[in-house]
C-alpha cells in the first residue's frame, strides 16, 4: 500500500454517495484580455480519479493550478475541503496543506538531499518532529521503489526517479487530494511507465486525484471520469467508456482521432 | 522485418569499459610547436610576449632586489600594520590573531579543502614575516606561536568528531569577531584604547570585516524588499538602492562625517564607527542588486513547488529560494567585497590612517624622503595578498558548493 494514513471517508461507499471535496462554480480567468477559463463548473467526489484531457493551450493546466491557488481567478468560486480559494492567505495555506501537487518539470529542490526534499514541509508546515518526518519519508521512498537514493541530490537521479521523489514529497504531507500537472510529459519514454505505475497504485488506494495528462492508456484504465477541455471550456465529460467509445461532441471526436 | 544482428556488438560492449583513450604522445617539443609556434602570427606573438615579460621583469626585479632601500619598511613595520596602537597593549592584537589562527587550524582539521589551503598560506605568511631580519624577537615569538597554533589546531581538529563540533567551531568563528573588537577597544574590560590611534592594516581589515558582516544581511533584506508585493516597502528599497548607487563612496563618507552628527545630537558617534556605517550602507546597495540577480535566476517552478507544499513565504525564501540564489551570486558578491576592501583606502580622505593613509604619512616624513616607491609597493603587496586570498577562497567555495554544475 502506498498510503499508510486513513483517508476520511469510507472507501466502500459507492462513488455517487460520497461527499464533494472540490467544488468549482462558474470559474473564469483572464490573462490580460485573453479569456483562458470560461464558466468552468467541476465537482470532484472524495476518492474520485478525474483525468483532464485537451489540446495544449486549452486551459487544463491553468485550471488545475487554480485549485491550490497557484493561479488566481477573477470570477466564480472554488471550494476545496471546506476552504474557499480566494485572497485569504490563511485559507490558501490550509488548502495547500491538504493538497499535494506534482509538476511536469519535477521541481525538486536541487540544493537539498532527496530526504530533505521530502521532510522539509512535514517538519515546517505539519510541525512533525524530525525523526517522525524522516521515518515517513523513508517508508515512502521504499514504496515508490527508490529507498537507496535517500541521501543523494536530485541532480544525481534519472527523470523517472525524480518524479517519483516528487510524488513521495507530496504524499509525505499526507494530503487528501493530489494534483498532477502533466507528470510524464518531460520524461523519456522508458521512464513513463515507472511513474504511471506509482500513480495507478495511488489511485487504487483511494486518493482523490486530478490528473492533467496525455497518457490515454492511463486515462482509460484508471479514471473514474474524464473531462475534455478546449479553449477554456469543458467540451464533454463522462466515464472513459462513454468518452472514448461513444463521444457525443464533434470536437471530442476530432481530438480523439488526432491523439489515438 | 529482417533483423541482422551485428556480430561485433557483443565484443564492443564487453571491451568498451576497459578501453582507454589513446595516450597523448606529442612531448615537450610537440606541445611547444602546437601551442606557441603553430603559425607565423602565433610565433610573432610568442616572441613579442617573451620580450615584453623579460623587459618588465628585468627592470623591476633589479630595482626591487638592488636599488630599493627596504629599511623604510623595516623602520615603519609596526606603523604599517597597527598604526599608533600603544606598544604595551599590542598583546591584545596578538591575542586576537591567535584566536583566528587557532580557529583556522581547527577548521583545517575538520573541513580540509579550502581551509587547508588558507591555513597553509596564513602560516606561510607568518613564517616569511618571522624570518625577516629586522623583526624584533618578541614579535618573532608571537609569530612562531601562531604557526604552532595553526598546526596544533589542525591535529586537534582532525581528531574531533561528532555533529556538535562543527557547529561549535562555526559559533566560535561568529563569536571571535565581537571578542576581537572588545579586545582591541577595551570597553572597560581592558584599558580603553582610543580609536583615533587605530590605524594601518588593522584599521583597513576591521572596516572591511564590519562592512561585510553588516552589508550582507542588509543587502539580502533590501533585495527581498525590492521584490516585495508591498508597494511602500518596494519603493523604499528601490529609492535607497538607486540613490546609494548613484553617488560615489567618498560622498557617503563626507555625508557620514557631517550629517550624522547633525541628525543625532546628544552623544558623539566616533569617527571610525561613522566610516563603518558608511561603508556598510554603501556596500549593502550593491549587495542587494547582486542578490536580486540571484533571485531572478531561480526558476518559477521552485517557488511554485514550495508554495504547493504549504510553506509560508518567509520559509520558502529561507529554505528554498535564498540558499540557491546566494550560491549563484558568490562570485559577484566576493567581487563586490574585494572592491570594498580596496575602496576602504578612501577613508584616508576623511582623516583616518588606514593602510594607505599610514603610507602617506610615512612618505611625508623627512626621514624617509624619496622612499615612496618602496612604501607604496609594499602596501600594494599587502592589498594584493588579501584580495587574492578572498578571490581564491571564493573560487574554492564555488567549487565545493557546486555552482554551475546544475
Amino acid at each position: 500500500m502506498l498510503l499508510d494514513y486513513k483517508l476520511d471517508f469510507n472507501p466502500d461507499t459507492p462513488l455517487e454517495e460520497r461527499d464533494d471535496i472540490i467544488v468549482c462554480k462558474g470559474v473564469n480567468k483572464w490573462y490580460g484580455n485573453h479569456h483562458v477559463l470560461k464558466d468552468v463548473n467541476v465537482s470532484v467526489k472524495q476518492g474520485e480519479v478525474v483525468v483532464i484531457l485537451g489540446p495544449s493551450g486549452s486551459g487544463k493546466s491553468t485550471f488545475i493550478r487554480t485549485i491550490n491557488g497557484l493561479e488566481e481567478y477573477q470570477k466564480g468560486e472554488i471550494v476545496v475541503d471546506g476552504h474557499r480559494v480566494a485572497n485569504d492567505v490563511a485559507e490558501i495555506e490550509a488548502i495547500r496543506k491538504e493538497t499535494g501537487m506534482v509538476f511536469q518539470s519535477f521541481n525538486l529542490f536541487p540544493h537539498m538531499t532527496i530526504l530533505n526534499n521530502i521532510t522539509l514541509a512535514p517538519i515546517w508546515v505539519r510541525k512533525w518532529p524530525k525523526a517522525k518526518a524522516e521515518e515517513i519519508a523513508l517508508k515512502l521512498l521504499e514504496r515508490v521503489g527508490i529507498p537507496e537514493q535517500a541521501h543523494k541530490y536530485p541532480g544525481q537521479l534519472s527523470g523517472g526517479q525524480q518524479q517519483r521523489v516528487a510524488i513521495a514529497r507530496a504524499l509525505a504531507m499526507q494530503p487528501k487530494i493530489m494534483l498532477f500537472d502533466e507528470p510524464t510529459s518531460a520524461l523519456d519514454p522508458e521512464m513513463i511507465k515507472e511513474v504511471l505505475d506509482v500513480m495507478k497504485e495511488l489511485a487504487r488506494s483511494g486518493m482523490t486525484m486530478l490528473v492533467v495528462t496525455h497518457e490515454m492508456g492511463f486515462a482509460r484504465e484508471v479514471a473514474d471520469r474524464i473531462i475534455l477541455f478546449d479553449q477554456g471550456v469543458i467540451i464533454e465529460e463522462g466515464t472513459p467508456a462513454e468518452l472514448f467509445d461513444n463521444p457525443k461532441h464533434e470536437r471530442t471526436k476530432l481530438f480523439l482521432s488526432q491523439i489515438l | 522485418m529482417n533483423m541482422q544482428s551485428n556480430p561485433n556488438i557483443d565484443t564492443a560492449l564487453e571491451t568498451s569499459t576497459s578501453e582507454l583513450p589513446p595516450k597523448n604522445t606529442i612531448g615537450v617539443w610537440g606541445w611547444l610547436r602546437k601551442n606557441l609556434f603553430s603559425s607565423w602570427l602565433n610565433t610573432l606573438l610568442t616572441i613579442v610576449t617573451v620580450w615584453f615579460v623579460y623587459a618588465v621583469l628585468n627592470k623591476s626585479l633589479s630595482w626591487i632586489l638592488g636599488a630599493a632601500e627596504w629599511q623604510v619598511i623595516a623602520a615603519n613595520f609596526r606603523l604599517i600594520f597597527v598604526g599608533q596602537y600603544p606598544v604595551e597593549e599590542l598583546w591584545r592584537i596578538w591575542l586576537s590573531l591567535s584566536i583566528v589562527s587557532a580557529l583556522m587550524g581547527l577548521s583545517w582539521g575538520l573541513w580540509r579543502g579550502t581551509m587547508a589551503n588558507l591555513s597553509v598560506s596564513l602560516s606561510f605568511i607568518y613564517f616569511i614575516v618571522a624570518v625577516m631580519p629586522f623583526i624584533q624577537s618578541g614579535t618573532r615569538v608571537w609569530l612562531f606561536m601562531n604557526i604552532a597554533l595553526v598546526l596544533s589546531g589542525y591535529f586537534i581538529g582532525k581528531k574531533l568528531t561528532g555533529k556538535w563540533v562543527k557547529r561549535a567551531i562555526i559559533a566560535a568563528w561568529l563569536l571571535s569577531f565581537p571578542v576581537t573588537i572588545v579586545l582591541i577597544k577595551g570597553f572597560g574590560v581592558l584599558p580603553d584604547v582610543a580609536t583615533n590611534v587605530w590605524g594601518g592594516f588593522l584599521l583597513t581589515i576591521l572596516i572591511t570585516i564590519v562592512g561585510i558582516i553588516f552589508s550582507f544581511p542588509l543587502g539580502i533584506l533590501l533585495a527581498l524588499g525590492r521584490t516585495s508585493k508591498l508597494p511602500v516597502v518596494r519603493w523604499f528599497c528601490i529609492t535607497y538602492i538607486e540613490v546609494i548607487r548613484g553617488v560615489p563612496l567618498i560622498t557617503v563618507f563626507f555625508t557620514a562625517q557631517i550629517m550624522i552628527p547633525l541628525f543625532i545630537q546628544g552623544f558623539e558617534i566616533n569617527n571610525i564607527v561613522r566610516v563603518m556605517i558608511g561603508v556598510s550602507l554603501f556596500t549593502a546597495a550593491y549587495a542587494a542588486e547582486n542578490v536580486r540577480g540571484g533571485l531572478q535566476s531561480i526558476p518559477r517552478g521552485q517557488y511554485e513547488a514550495a508554495q504547493a507544499l504549504g510553506l509560508s513565504t518567509p520559509r520558502m525564501m529561507f529554505f528554498v529560494i535564498l540558499p540557491q540564489a546566494l550560491r549563484a551570486v558568490i562570485p559577484a558578491m566576493v567581487g563586490q567585497y574585494i572592491s570594498m576592501f580596496k575602496d576602504t583606502s578612501l577613508v584616508a580622505i576623511v582623516g583616518l590612517f588606514d593602510l594607505l593613509g599610514i603610507g602617506k604619512t610615512i612618505v611625508s616624513n623627512p626621514d624617509f624622503l624619496g622612499k615612496h616607491m618602496e612604501v607604496y609597493l609594499f602596501i600594494a603587496l599587502i592589498y594584493w595578498v588579501v584580495a587574492f586570498s578572498m578571490s581564491y577562497a571564493s573560487r574554492r567555495m564555488e567549487k565545493s558548493l557546486g555552482v554551475g554544475e546544475r
